[in-house]
């Protein structure tokens, strides 16, 4: 092996017209991804493009509708992970794979642990686990150490080193490096090429642009599903690739925003300095009477933590909430939904946190509102149902009736349920965590109708999106997040995709620093 | 951090479970009118080992994040059962007491198969399997009666050598060679992968069917074991209702007191093993305090209590309230 990489190594692996539909949403339609031995690939797109799809695809955790993929120039498919595993592909999810009550070493030899007898030889996968763990660049990991008391950067070392234990021929990454500290990256990108040079092909999916180019050989480029383009790494600008990446298709599916002065009036909603370990630093924001402010950047930079804060679920946050003014202390979301307060928050997962499948809409709708269409406790029917009524008609539920489970609903009528829950008790600050992801076009659409007329109406409200052209189309203002920390803040028609890219990036570092230097 | 550090906190909760024991074990015996004798280790080891085997039956279930309700049946089945078999010629009982211990395992891997196979939620379907191993229960013994190989029953229940509990070597014995293998297999890994995240171990292409599946048939066939005790202690076989619900709930407390967690994929048998004696020895705490014996169950409930909540100060440590739910 040299260290000039040729056009066209050994072709290792191939996928060939590769479709995936869930339900009606299409992931991806007719997908080719040539795997070349002793290459990296990158693989580009925003969220939602495919990437996590097609990897899944790679390894074997869902079937593809149509297409086929072949190895060595063989057809193969896979029914389960264990299938692609011992095929030669291993995989790094985002969504750890790692066993918590586990020891590291017990985790990093976990698919084919070293026998004796039958029984697991703890020395051999001792010298195993350490092995794997020096071959990632990881040995100041003790094989013994429980994985649930790791931190997460340690963590994603321990998946790498579990990873590489399998001695993969193809290694997918998925946005591995996310959540690891800048001297671990280091270490990890030493081995990947190392790797590469020892022939392996390595897929690597990230949204950091520098990392992709100081790593990959190949390019692909994925939007909406569908492949857009595989080039040689550096024969096209940043700027190209975003593009890319963006598309030019834009439509009118946003309501127009209001043009409006806000200056002298009180925020509804303040925050001064929050912090939460080293999750949130240091957050300061306010709100207006009828604005929409989000929250955008990369996924994972604290936006989830931000609204869980202040929603009362995080405990030992430091810094100031202000309600109109006033110093608040909320420390569960009982006490943010209270009338004093009058915060409501749509969560990320509305099957989990949002809803109560097998109960009926009637059920899911006045649950968070009991209190006000109870008198002594007892709950008012003819109010519950005036109320209930309403609401349907208001957000358009399509529902063959009231009283049938809300598990039948649509994913797209079962979000609208969840919001129609907390419109039910009229709040004044609205928190929304990714509210438009899994679900259709049109109720999309709904939806950001719906958010401007609540502002329209006085609410405020607060928006994270992992959808940039949501942010830009709804937004009167975006905070970008990074590691933590508001790195911009983004305006009227200073919210671009680009600077929206930019600043989730964190490219803008070099040119503040210089700034703050000065 | 020290190797040894880590093997204590492998084993924090075994650790645990073995210093409650030794604790209350300690004021039981201080207390005890005739102190520490062979005869006293005796007794208290054969009530012991009962709800030993019962607890490391429903340890194996509770590992992979289920739970199995039937053990107590599976006990007093098996103990009817008994009292038909193992009795006769030596060669007779041997083939009776294999007869008993695959009708546990039969047990077990009925549950099993439903719970995996069948995909039914495990407190259900036990309470479902626990009503018919009951059911066959009464029909073996309608009335208590029956018989067991004295000789045999004698034995096992005797000392060794004039001072070692026979139980407490069966009860080693078993831990060697059921838990020990189990544990260290590939199976027993995956059953506590399974337990402690069943998405990562799917992810990680490890056989959990066929894990849980062995985990449930284990517990049948150590809920057996109790169920051939129980024969050897009472010499006869008895379908006793209140006795099986009674094992099946004290073998879950044992489980607890023994820092097995219920959410699965932590603990081992030899924590639930303690667990089960402390259990029994807090029972018998106030026999030999001399107090009115109606207050049992409640002294018992106290203790249990306290206990248990020495297992749940972690809590006081979670930033994220969601985590409480986990």
């Amino acid at each position: 092996m040299t260290a000039t990489r040729e056009p066209g190594g050994d072709l290792l692996f191939r996928m060939e017209g590769i479709s995936k539909r869930y339900g009606g949403v299409r992931a991806l339609e007719n997908a080719d991804l040539p795997v070349q031995a002793g290459r990296i690939h990158a693989i580009l797109g925003e969220n939602g493009a495919g990437k996590s799809t097609l990897i899944k695809i790679m390894a074997g955790v869902v079937a593809p509708d149509e297409g086929r993929m072949l190895m060595d120039g063989r057809e193969v498919s896979f029914a389960s992970p264990a299938e692609a595993n011992a095929a030669g592909i291993a995989c790094i999810f985002q969504e750890l794979s790692l066993i918590p009550d586990l020891s590291v070493a017990d985790n990093i030899a976990i698919s084919a642990p070293p026998r004796r007898f039958g029984l697991i030889d703890r020395k051999a996968q001792r010298r195993l686990a350490e092995e794997a763990l020096a071959r990632a660049g990881a040995d100041d990991i003790h094989p013994r150490t429980l994985v649930k008391d790791l931190p997460l950067s340690r963590r994603q070392m321990v998946e790498i080193a579990k990873a590489l234990a399998r001695n993969p021929r193809i290694l997918i990454l998925d946005e591995a490096t996310s959540a690891l500290t800048a001297s671990d990256v280091a270490k990890v990108f030493a081995v990947l090429k190392r790797l590469r040079a020892e022939g392996m092909a390595l897929l690597y999916i990230s949204h950091r642009m520098h990392e992709i180019a100081e790593l990959a050989d190949d390019c692909t480029v994925f939007r909406n599903g569908r492949k857009v383009a595989t080039y040689a790494a550096g024969t096209r600008s940043d700027a190209e690739v975003v593009e890319m990446m963006i598309g030019r298709e834009y439509s009118n599916v946003f309501p127009p925003k209001p043009a409006r002065a806000r200056t002298g009036e009180t925020p509804i909603l303040e925050l001064r300095n929050l912090s939460w370990g080293e999750r949130l630093r240091d957050i300061s924001l306010t709100i207006a009477r009828g604005e929409v402010v989000g929250l955008g950047g990369l996924d994972g930079q604290g936006q989830r933590e931000l609204l869980l804060a202040l929603f009362g679920v995080l405990r030992g946050c430091t810094g100031e909430v202000l309600v109109e003014g006033k110093p608040v202390r909320v420390s569960s979301p009982a006490q943010a939904r209270s009338e004093r307060i009058g915060m409501a928050l749509i969560p990320e997962d509305r099957k989990t946190e949002g809803l109560m499948l097998p109960m009926t809409v009637r059920e899911n709708l006045s649950f968070a509102a009991l209190d006000r269409v109870s008198r002594a406790g007892v709950i008012d029917k003819t109010q519950e149902d005036r109320r209930i009524e309403e609401m349907v008609r208001l957000l358009a539920i399509k529902t063959a009736g009231v009283d049938i489970p809300v598990g039948a609903l649509s994913g797209g009528n079962q979000q609208k349920v969840v919001i129609a829950k907390w419109l039910m008790r009229g709040p004044r600050i609205i928190l929304l965590n990714d509210p438009t992801r899994g679900i259709d076009v049109g109720t999309k659409q709904e939806i950001y109708a719906l958010l401007r007329r609540l502002a329209d109406d006085g609410a405020s409200i607060l928006f994270y999106s992992t959808d940039y052209d949501e942010l830009i189309g709804c937004c009167d203002r975006v905070l970008v997040l990074y590691d933590g920390q508001v790195v911009n803040t983004l305006e009227g028609d200073g919210i671009t995709e680009h600077a929206l890219i930019a600043s989730a990036l964190n490219i803008g570092d070099r040119i503040r620093a210089q700034g703050g230097a000065a | 951090m020290k190797e040894w550090r880590y093997l204590v906190a492998e084993n924090r909760g075994t650790l645990l479970a073995v210093a409650i024991f030794v604790a209350i074990f300690i004021i039981y015996t201080a207390n005890h009118p005739a102190g520490l004798t062979a005869n006293v280790a005796q007794t208290a080891a054969n009530k012991g080992v009962l709800l030993a085997f019962v607890a490391m039956a429903q340890t194996m279930v509770v590992i992979t994040a289920g739970i199995d309700l039937s053990v107590g049946m599976i006990f007093i089945l098996t103990n009817c059962l008994a009292s038909w078999l193992v009795v006769g010629t030596p060669g007779e009982t041997a083939l009776g007491v294999v007869a008993v211990l695959l009708c546990g395992l039969l047990c077990g891997a009925l549950n099993g198969a439903i719970v995996i196979f069948g995909r039914l939620q495990p407190i259900v379907a036990t309470i479902a399997t626990g009503a018919i191993y009951f059911g066959i229960a009464l029909m073996l013994r309608p009335f208590p009666g029956g018989s067991v190989n004295e000789d045999l029953a004698d034995a096992l229940t005797g000392k060794l050598f004039g001072i070692i509990p026979s139980s407490l070597v069966v009860l080693a014995l078993v831990v060697l060679v059921v838990w020990v293998p189990f544990s260290r297999s590939l199976y027993g890994r995956t059953a506590y992968a399974a337990g402690s995240s069943e998405a990562a171990a799917y992810m990680s292409g490890i056989p959990i069917g066929r894990s849980k599946f062995l985990a449930y048939t284990l517990a049948g066939l150590l809920a057996s074991i109790g169920g051939l005790f129980l024969t050897f202690f009472t010499y006869t076989g008895e379908a006793a209702f209140a006795s099986g619900n009674a094992y099946t709930l004290f073998s879950i407390a044992a489980v607890v007191l023994g820092g097995v967690s219920l959410f699965g994929g932590r603990g081992s048998v030899i924590g639930a093993i303690f667990g089960a004696l402390a259990f029994r020895t807090i029972g018998d705490l106030l026999f030999v305090f001399d107090f009115d014996p109606l207050w049992q169950p409640l002294f018992q409930g106290v203790v249990l209590l306290v206990a248990v909540s020495l297992g749940a100060f972690g809590l006081f440590r979670v930033r994220n309230r969601l985590e409480w739910f986990l």
